[in-house]
């Protein structure tokens, strides 16, 4: 494989959107604050949303399919950010910390 | 190497370049301690994937991924960090260094099945595409077969930010 065919074939996309997801995954597996969090998840949908492009671009006979599709994930990543980020200030007002090790009130 | 001066071989390059900016961007982001730091690396990181979208001839998308990520999500976790201050993310007793191992040995089993899976995998061969995804074909696909997900997703955004205003409103009336 030369350099000049990598923008042109799927794998190269599907390589760097899986690298994404996995920085997503270790992300939310390793932080401990809510905002780092939030972070990661982001970070996994990224990768999801350079999955469903490339496969529309490459793979699909309507491309506009995969690019809506990538549009609808943003505009739920939005609402999940405003809410997500509502909730930690609502937490960080309660409790003074936004630690995942400090909020387990239902800790059992 | 004689043909990495065409046009060809710069996009080449660029495309390498735009990946690497992307997975720095999404090191900082994971791997900082320190949150604003983090944000900007996802500011990097999302940049470049909106880069990586005009590659793949969908401009609109990679302009609406500077806007709504880079343009509102980061500035929407700036804010929360300000409101937030958290500053650096303690080190308590239990995060030993056995998670990030533990956690980056789940992440590196997930990526190696996920990129063995997209290189072995015989992807098929192109189809007959009905139109060329231009931004004239997403408008039209918008308002016609995706019209009523297009509707739902205004009332989902509408939900969300009434839900925002009420859940960081209830916090501030129990002081």
């Amino acid at each position: 494989m030369n350099i000049e065919s990598l923008p042109n074939s799927l794998e190269s996309y599907l390589i760097v959107a899986a690298l994404l997801f996995g920085l997503g995954i270790y992300g939310m597996l390793n932080r401990r604050t809510l905002i780092g969090l939030l972070i990661s998840s982001e970070l996994l949908l990224s990768g999801a949303s350079l999955n469903f492009m490339a496969f529309s671009r490459f793979l699909a006979p309507d491309p506009t399919t995969g690019q809506i599709f990538t549009l609808f994930i943003m505009g739920i990543a939005a609402a999940e950010a405003a809410i997500a980020l509502s909730i930690i200030i609502a937490v960080y007002r309660n409790y003074r910390s936004i630690d995942t090790e400090d909020v387990t009130e239902l800790h059992g | 190497m004689s043909s990495l001066f065409t046009a060809e071989g710069l996009a080449g390059l660029l495309f390498l370049f735009i990946v690497a900016v992307t997975l720095l961007g999404g090191l900082i982001a994971t791997n900082s301690v320190r949150l604003p730091r983090a944000v900007s690396g996802l500011a990097l990181c999302l940049s470049g994937v909106a880069a990586l979208y005009y590659y793949l001839n969908s401009p609109f998308v990679a302009a609406m991924e500077m806007l709504i990520y880079v343009g509102a999500v980061c500035v929407t976790i700036v804010f929360a960090i300000m409101l937030a201050d958290p500053g650096a993310e303690k080190r308590s007793g239990r995060q030993t260094a056995l998670s990030g191992v533990l956690s980056f040995g789940v992440a590196a089993v997930l990526v190696w099945g996920l990129i063995l899976l997209a290189t072995s995998t015989m992807w098929p061969t192109l189809p007959v595409r009905v139109n060329d995804g231009s931004v004239k074909d997403i408008g039209r696909s918008l308002l016609t077969t995706y019209s009523f997900v297009f509707e739902l997703i205004s009332v989902v955004l509408l939900l969300a930010i009434i839900g925002a205003l009420t859940l960081a409103r209830a916090g501030r009336n129990k002081q």
